[in-house]
C-alpha cells in the first residue's frame, strides 16, 4: 500500500472523531450556544468507553456509556451557562478543565493499556476498485456518522426542528414571542452536542487508536470547535473540512513512516499549524461569516 | 427561564444594583462549594476526605517549608493573571498564555544555552526581558489572526500553544539537548549568573515575586487610573460605545494580547531562570491555564488576584502533598481547578440576580 492508498483508506476514520465533535458542536451553536468545552467532553467520553471495553461490556455499552457521561457533563454547562446566565466561554473553559481532569483521573490505572477495535465492513464491488477501493472498508462508526451527518444536513435543511433551533439561536427574543421555549431548546442542544463528543472521544479511545492514554484527544476538541467556523455552520462543510483534517493528520503518520527527513514534532504540529490557517483564511472573508454565522452565539437570554 | 423551569422552580430576578457584598463573598463560597463537592468525589474513590482535606489545604500553609513553596509557586500564577485579566476585561480572550509562557522559557534559555561561559549580572534581568519579549511575539501572532484576519482569538491562542508544547519538545529533543545529559529530554544546567536571586535566604522564593508583586501594583494603577485601561474596560464592556467614543477596537486587541503574552513569557523565564536552572520539558504544570481560573477567580481584579494566585499556589503543594500522604492521583487537581472555576461561575451569578421563587399563579404570564 502506497501512502496515497494509505491516506485514502484512513481518512474518514481518522475524520471521524473531528467530525461528530465538530456536528455535535454546531448543533448547540446553531442553537446560539457556544460551548468550549469539547476538548474535556471528549476525553470523557472516551476514558468511560475504554474503562467499559476493556472490562468486558462492549463497544455498543461503551459507546452509550460515553455518550451519556459527556451528555451529563455538557448539562452541568447547560446549567451554568444558560441557567445561570454565567459567561459561556469561561463556563466552557471550566468544563474543559474538569473533563480532562476527570479522564485522566478515572483512566490512572488504565494507562498504555490496550482494547480490540472494531472490524471493517466492506461495501461489496466497490472496495475491490483499486487505489480508492480502501474508501469502502470502514467500521460501522464511520458509516454510522456518515448518516448522521445527512440527518443533521437534512434537519436544519427540511424539518422544523432544525428551524426552531435555527431561530432559537438567530434571534431568541422572536422565537420566545412565537412560542418556542428558548432554554429547553438550547439544554436539548447542548445535551446533544455533548452526547456527540462523548461518541468522538469513545471513537478515538476504542476504534481509532484502541489504547488508553492520558491527553490521549490531543487538541481534537478544539479543532473541531475551530471546524465549526471552517465549515462556515454548514454540516457538509464541516464533513469536508473533517475529511481535510483525517489527511492531514494521516499525511503527518505516512510521512513519519517512510521515513521523510521532517521532524516529529513538526508533523504532530501540522493540524495545529493547518487550523490556524485555514482559521485565518477562512475568517478574513468577514461577509461569508457574517451570512452563515449564528447572531446571538454565545449570549445569554433573558427575557 | 419558566418556560423550562417547573413553576416551583425558583427564578433569577436581575437585581437593580449589582450586589458587592456577594461580589466579596463569591470566592470563598465557591472555594467551600468546590471543596465539599471533591472531598465528596475522594470518598467515592475509597480515599479518607479528612486526610485529604488536610494535606490538601492546610498542610501547604502550616509549616515555613511548603509556605515557602506557596510562594515560589505564586509568582508565575500572579504574573500570568495579572496580565490575561486585563484582556478577559476588554473581552480578549487569550486562553493560550500557556504558549506564551514556553516561548518565554524558551527565549530566556537562549542566553544561558548560547553563551554558558558568560558571567556577569547582567545575564538574569536580560533573560527576564528576552523571555517577556518572546512572550509578547507570540501572542501577537495572535493579535495578528484577530485584528487583520478577524480569526477567533480563543481558538488561534490555544492552537498556538499546542504549537508551542512541540517546539520545546524539538529543541529539547535536538538542537538545545544536553549533551552529557544521558539523552534526557532537557538543557545543559545554567551558570549561577543566569538564576534569579534568592529573596529569602534559606528558601526557593526568588526575586521574581518582588516583579510579579510589581507588576501587580502596575496592573492595577493601569486599569483603574489610566484611560488606556478605562477604553480597555469600555471596549469590553460595552463595544458600541466604545466605538462611538473613536477608540478603536483593533489597539485594544494588540495591547490586551501583548500584555497578556509579555506577562507570561516573563513568568517563563522566571521559572526556567529561578526554580529549574535550565530548560526542561515540564517547564510548565498547566500555568497557562490554571491562571484563567485564577484571574476569573480573582473577579478580574488585581487585588483579588492576588488572593487567588496564593489559593491555587497552595492547591498546586496541596495536590503533590496529597498525591504522596493520601495516595491521591495529582489529575485531582485539574478537576479541583475546573470545579472550583465552576462553582465561582455560579456564586457570581448572584452578584447581577437575586433568586425568587413565584408561584405557577404569578410565573405563568410572564
Amino acid at each position: 500500500m502506497n501512502a496515497v492508498e494509505f491516506i485514502i483508506a484512513g481518512m474518514l476514520a481518522a475524520a471521524t472523531p473531528f467530525l461528530l465533535a465538530a456536528l455535535g458542536e454546531l448543533v448547540a451553536e446553531r442553537a446560539g450556544v457556544l460551548n468550549l468545552g469539547v476538548e474535556g467532553l471528549m476525553a470523557l467520553g472516551a476514558v468511560i468507553a475504554f474503562i467499559i471495553v476493556y472490562q468486558g461490556g462492549g463497544h455498543l455499552l461503551g459507546f452509550l456509556a460515553a455518550g451519556l457521561a459527556s451528555a451529563a457533563l455538557s448539562l452541568v454547562f447547560a446549567v451554568i451557562a444558560l441557567g445561570f446566565r454565567a459567561n459561556q466561554v469561561a463556563v466552557g473553559l471550566a468544563i474543559g478543565i474538569l473533563g480532562q481532569g476527570l479522564s485522566a483521573l478515572f483512566g490512572k490505572s488504565y494507562e498504555s493499556l490496550t482494547v480490540k477495535g472494531l472490524p471493517k465492513l466492506s461495501l461489496p464491488g466497490l472496495s475491490d476498485i483499486p487505489v480508492i477501493g480502501g474508501l469502502f472498508a470502514q467500521d460501522v462508526v464511520v458509516w454510522l456518522s456518515l448518516a448522521a451527518t445527512v440527518a443533521i444536513w437534512a434537519m436544519f435543511a427540511y424539518t422544523k426542528t432544525g428551524l426552531v433551533v435555527r431561530a432559537v439561536g438567530e434571534n431568541p427574543k422572536a422565537a420566545r414571542a412565537l412560542g418556542y421555549p428558548v432554554i429547553a431548546v438550547r439544554f436539548a442542544a447542548v445535551a446533544f452536542g455533548g452526547a456527540l463528543a462523548g461518541f468522538a472521544g469513545a471513537y478515538a479511545s476504542v476504534v481509532y487508536t484502541p489504547l488508553w492514554a492520558d491527553g490521549m484527544i490531543a487538541g481534537r476538541g478544539w479543532i473541531a470547535i475551530a471546524l465549526v467556523v471552517f465549515g462556515t455552520w454548514l454540516a457538509s462543510r464541516i464533513f469536508l473540512g473533517a475529511c481535510l483534517f483525517g489527511a492531514v493528520s494521516l499525511a503527518s503518520l505516512a510521512a513519519q513512516a517512510t521515513g521523510l527527513d521532517v521532524s516529529s514534532q513538526l508533523l504532530s504540529s501540522l493540524p495545529y499549524l493547518v487550523t490556524v490557517i485555514v482559521l485565518g483564511i477562512i475568517s478574513s472573508n468577514r461577509r461569508l461569516l457574517k451570512l452563515n454565522g449564528v447572531a446571538s452565539l454565545g449570549e445569554p437570554f433573558e427575557r | 427561564m419558566s418556560a423550562l423551569s417547573a413553576p416551583l422552580l425558583p427564578v433569577l430576578v436581575r437585581r437593580e444594583h449589582a450586589s458587592l457584598p456577594v461580589k466579596l463573598i463569591a470566592p470563598p463560597v465557591a472555594l467551600a462549594l468546590a471543596t465539599l463537592l471533591n472531598l465528596g468525589l475522594y470518598l467515592l474513590m475509597g480515599r479518607d476526605p479528612v486526610a485529604v482535606f488536610h494535606a490538601m489545604l492546610l498542610e501547604p500553609f502550616l509549616s515555613w517549608a511548603s509556605f515557602s513553596e506557596v510562594l515560589l509557586k505564586t509568582a508565575p500564577l500572579l504574573l500570568i493573571a495579572q496580565g490575561l485579566a486585563i484582556g478577559f476585561r476588554a473581552k480578549v480572550f487569550n486562553i493560550g498564555a500557556e504558549g506564551q509562557f514556553i516561548l518565554g522559557a524558551i527565549f530566556a534559555s537562549a542566553i544561558p544555552i548560547w553563551f554558558p561561559e558568560a558571567t556577569g549580572q547582567w545575564i538574569w534581568p536580560s533573560m527576564l526581558v528576552i523571555g517577556a519579549l518572546g512572550g509578547a511575539l507570540w501572542a501577537s501572532l495572535t493579535a495578528f489572526w484577530r485584528v487583520k484576519l478577524n480569526a477567533n482569538e480563543i481558538l488561534v491562542s490555544l492552537m498556538l500553544a499546542l504549537v508551542a508544547a512541540q517546539l520545546l519538545n524539538y529543541l529539547l529533543l535536538g538542537p538545545w539537548k544536553d549533551p552529557n545529559g544521558f539523552n534526557f529530554p532537557q538543557s545543559v544546567m545554567f551558570q549561577s549568573d543566569a538564576m534569579v536571586p534568592i529573596l529569602i535566604p534559606g528558601t526557593r522564593v526568588n526575586v521574581s515575586l518582588l516583579v510579579a508583586c510589581a507588576l501587580s501594583l502596575a496592573a492595577w494603577i493601569f486599569m483603574q487610573r489610566s484611560f488606556a485601561g478605562f477604553k480597555l474596560q469600555v471596549g469590553g464592556l460595552a463595544p458600541r460605545a466604545a466605538g462611538y467614543a473613536g477608540f478603536n477596537e483593533g489597539r485594544a486587541i494588540w495591547l490586551s494580547l501583548l500584555i497578556g503574552g509579555f506577562a507570561a513569557g516573563l513568568a517563563g523565564a522566571a521559572e526556567v531562570a529561578g526554580p529549574l536552572g535550565q530548560l526542561q520539558r515540564s517547564i510548565s504544570t498547566g500555568y497557562g491555564y490554571a491562571a484563567i481560573i485564577v484571574a476569573y477567580l480573582g473577579g478580574l481584579h488585581p487585588v483579588g488576584i492576588a488572593f487567588s494566585a496564593l489559593l491555587m499556589a497552595a492547591l498546586y503543594i496541596g495536590g503533590d502533598n496529597a498525591m504522596v500522604s493520601a495516595n491521591l492521583p495529582v489529575a485531582a487537581v485539574r478537576v479541583f481547578q475546573g470545579s472550583l472555576l465552576l462553582a465561582y461561575l455560579v456564586a457570581i451569578a448572584f452578584v447581577r440576580y437575586r433568586l425568587e421563587w413565584r408561584h405557577a399563579a404569578h410565573g405563568s404570564t410572564s
